[in-house]
């Protein structure tokens, strides 16, 4: 049986110093993070209600204002929810806690939006008069330079891998359809004869292997990282570099949903079980692109086996295999019966319209929202494609500062309270061993000198530190430890009864 | 809107709401629609960034994943 798909998403964020002769990306992420960190140690309240939706961040900024002492040295915090909020290249990073279904994952991914604006009014308070901060959510700066947003899922050691690439490729392609955030123009060396005046992801001009290990040069749509940050001889972290960052909730949670969906059935090689289940594309990387440049959805693309068939159909057949697959072995792998069920409905819900009328996803998928919005103006204006303000509306989609955001303008359906997101930036989900950390580091953070996905290390200031191992992704639950973590006063006490 | 008159219908087996929902929009529906595109443009005009060009041409973001 296939196991639970815990999982988690990570998200590179761009940045930019607009006012600065020197934009240093590197220190711009560092003293975003740290003015973040610097402010909840101050227990600085943060409720949204205390923020002015319609303020620019430079509002903030002090007569006189202080000199910029914000630390810049590279910051790796963890957060009380469990997420890990660092410096990673030049871009300031998110990675949600471990999650252990679509929903959640979600969730803890919004949080880390709402964290990053945060991040934009605390770090604002030190920049110069006349300098301001953008962080966007997107994947792309334009030029052909791309930063990713990255799945991982919790995968059986047992599964060959070489069954995990054959039967993933097909959902990597074809899925893009309703997982894409939508992009003006290519950014790609070669646009297969099209010409792209808008295309349904931002990621799919810059994969140019099947398989591999780099994420930074010649990406691969499998990548091969093989890190498992937990117990190794029993899991696999499938690290999916090929998906765009989503702000609609509903992109997002299907693009999570019908692949954890999909690992499941690979593992249980439903795919082989069913007898029709082969999609080998003839050609993926270029698939990848011919996905993506298609706005009408109708090209076919080829398979190795000579038949032809566009990734709308390919994506019903997903959803077809997917449908007998949870009569047959159940959706406890997905997270249970009423999340399972909800992907299957949305899936079904999003690949009907998108074949009978696109445009009817305004207010739900991300590429359709933004293809909307620009194409109205651009033909409100009569402007060229390849006017610099469809580029900029194409950016100003992602920005996370709410009174900036084109998506926050576009009355895009949620699936979330925006409630439960306020609580996830500081509430780790309950369900998995990230509520282990996220509470050890709420009640004694000072004493925990290091934590890692898989491990926390305190220092009792007497003995030698003293690392918990957590190599159980589904350990360290608040059903396990709740009990405990109220009955200990100390992390000594709580050591004591771990008996580490 | 060229890229929705070129949809095409594909045939594979569906459920029965599928079938209802691959009815075309009708010209009322589309109407409003359009009404509701208009009105959010006019909105947006506030919210667009004055300095497009120079941002655009300013944000470039190496050394990513």
């Amino acid at each position: 049986m296939a196991i639970v798909k815990v999982l988690g998403l990570e998200t590179e964020y761009g940045i930019i110093i607009r006012g600065s002769a020197d934009p240093n990306p590197i220190a711009a992420s560092s003293a975003l993070i740290n003015a973040y960190v610097a402010e909840l140690a101050r227990r600085v309240a943060w409720d949204f209600e205390d923020e002015s939706p319609g303020r620019d961040a430079r509002g903030f900024a002090r007569e006189g204002s202080m000199p910029p002492e914000v630390e810049t040295h590279l910051v790796n915090a963890v957060l009380t929810n469990g997420a890990r909020y660092y410096v990673d290249h030049a871009h300031p990073e998110y990675s949600t806690p471990e999650c252990a279904n679509a929903m959640d994952a979600v969730r803890f991914d919004k949080a880390g939006e709402r964290i990053l604006a945060r991040s934009v009014i605390a770090a604002g308070r030190f920049l110069p008069p006349g300098h301001s901060m953008v962080v966007l959510k997107n994947n792309s700066d334009g030029k052909g330079n791309s930063y990713g947003t990255h799945e991982n899922y919790l995968m059986d050691r047992s599964v060959p891998f070489s069954r995990i690439v054959q039967r993933v490729i097909p959902h990597f392609v074809s899925r893009q359809v309703f997982t894409g955030a939508g992009k003006v123009g290519s950014e790609a060396s070669s646009t297969l004869g099209m010409d792209v005046t808008f295309q349904l992801t931002q990621r799919a001009d810059f994969f140019e292997e099947e398989v591999g290990l780099e994420t930074t040069l010649k990406r691969p749509i499998v990548n091969t990282r093989d890190e498992p940050h937990c117990d190794a001889q029993k899991y696999r972290r499938l690290h999916v570099i090929v998906g765009d960052a989503n702000l609609s909730e509903i992109s997002s949670f299907l693009k999570v949903g019908t692949t954890a969906l999909v690992l499941s059935m690979i593992e249980d090689d439903w795919f082989a079980r069913a007898g029709r289940g082969d999609f080998t594309l003839a050609d993926p990387v270029i698939a990848m692109r011919r996905v993506s440049y298609d706005l009408s959805l109708t090209r076919p693309l080829e398979l190795a086996d000579g038949r032809r068939m566009t990734a709308l159909e390919m994506q019903w057949e997903h959803l077809d295999l997917a449908r007998k697959y949870a009569e047959d072995r159940g959706l406890d792998s997905v997270g249970g019966e009423e999340i399972g069920r909800d992907i299957l409905h949305r899936w079904e819900h999003a690949l009907g319209a998108l074949e009978s009328d696109p445009m009817s996803l305004a207010t739900t998928l991300d590429w359709v929202a933004k293809y909307r919005v620009i194409n109205g103006y651009r033909e409100r204006h009569g402007l060229s494609w390849r006017d610099p303000k469809l580029a900029a509306m194409d950016l100003q989609y992602h920005d996370v500062r709410p009174e900036k955001s084109l998506y926050e303008r576009l009355g895009i359906e949620r699936l979330l309270t925006e409630e439960s997101v306020l609580a996830a930036m500081t509430e780790p989900p309950t369900t998995t061993r990230a509520y282990f950390r996220g509470k050890c580091l709420e009640r004694w953070g000072s004493q925990v000198a290091a934590a890692n996905w898989d491990s926390l290390v305190f220092d009792l200031g007497t003995d030698p530190l003293r690392r918990v191992p957590m190599m159980e992704p589904l350990r360290g639950t608040a059903a396990h430890v709740d009990a405990l973590l109220r009955d200990c006063h100390s992390p000594a006490e709580l050591l004591a009864r771990l008996g580490t | 809107m060229a890229e929705r008159e070129q949809i095409k219908k594909t045939a594979t087996a569906r459920t029965e709401t599928q079938t209802e929902e691959a009815a075309p929009a009708s010209t009322e529906k589309g109407d409003k629609l359009k009404a509701e595109l208009d009105e959010l443009l006019d909105e947006i005009d506030e919210v667009l960034d004055e300095n497009a060009e120079e941002f655009v041409r300013a944000y470039v973001q190496k050394g990513g994943q």
